[in-house]
């Protein structure tokens, strides 16, 4: 399989989602487009190995998935203070009150393992199948299946949201406290 | 939630004592709220499209390559 135009044009077509998950999971846009940029690099230099009719999006995020999980256990100290740097480099929301949530949002999600942060990402956001997360992240469909549950159940947790409640200032405030508070 | 239901090994003596919450499993409701918010968040950023230095970078190799291949 060599480059060509179309494989090229797949691969730049699986920038923004790779951008999106890239920030997930590092919580560092800076950080996250030097991985996507990485990414493009393996993938056009291991392109051989790529199938033709496979999902290019699927085999970029599990290059992607890869690199950083080697990065992060070389930084794992370094990567710890991820809510904040992105909260700061967001870019400015029309709506407050959903930039608010979305920061926040942001810290919680950060405070979950990585395990479980990514297979939320991944079926929860990005749209893969179980089984094509489970073929990302290397593991059984029942391994993914029960880290998003348990993603979920944490981040319900951490946003003190209550099936009958919803997002209202008061969550705001108290998810803010909780996430200032532990740190 | 089928983990919950495998068996442990049978060689493993200690018996790790999980925590079951009785309310368990989250309702549709919270599941839809978190879903909600992780969208929003992931395209913000998908909406930005394809920054140019991605763009340039892949034209950069094409020419590198394009250089190469008339040196030779």
């Amino acid at each position: 399989m060599t480059l060509t135009p179309s494989l090229k044009e797949a691969m730049l077509s699986a920038v923004p989602s790779l951008r999106a998950f890239a920030i997930s999971l590092s919580g560092n846009i800076d950080r996250a487009d030097d991985l996507v940029q990485e990414t493009l690099l393996r993938a056009i230099a291991n392109i051989e190995s790529f199938q033709p009719g496979t999902n290019m999006s699927a085999w970029m995020f599990t290059i992607l998935r890869n690199l950083f999980r080697s990065e992060y256990r070389k930084r794992r100290r370094e990567v710890e203070d991820t809510d904040g740097s992105y909260a700061e480099s967001l870019k400015s929301h029309p709506e407050q009150a959903s930039r608010l949530e979305f920061q926040e949002f942001r810290a919680a999600l950060a405070k979950l393992p990585p395990d479980q942060r990514e297979a939320l990402i991944l079926v929860g956001a990005s749209g893969f199948s179980y089984e094509e997360a489970a073929n990302i992240c290397g593991c059984a469909v029942g391994t993914i299946k029960s880290r998003v549950n348990r993603a979920r159940t944490r981040l319900a947790d951490l946003l003190s949201i209550e099936g009958s409640e919803d997002f209202g200032p008061d969550q705001t405030a108290r998810a803010i406290m909780a996430a200032g508070g532990r740190g | 939630m089928k983990e919950d239901d495998k068996p442990g090994r049978p060689g493993s003596m200690q018996t790790e004592v999980t925590q079951r919450k009785p309310r368990g499993r989250l309702g549709r409701e919270v599941q839809n709220k978190i879903g909600q918010q992780l969208r929003a968040m992931y395209d913000d950023v998908v909406n930005d499209g394809v920054p140019d230095r991605f763009v340039d970078m892949l034209r950069k190799l094409d020419e590198e390559k394009k250089d190469e291949g008339s040196a030779a």
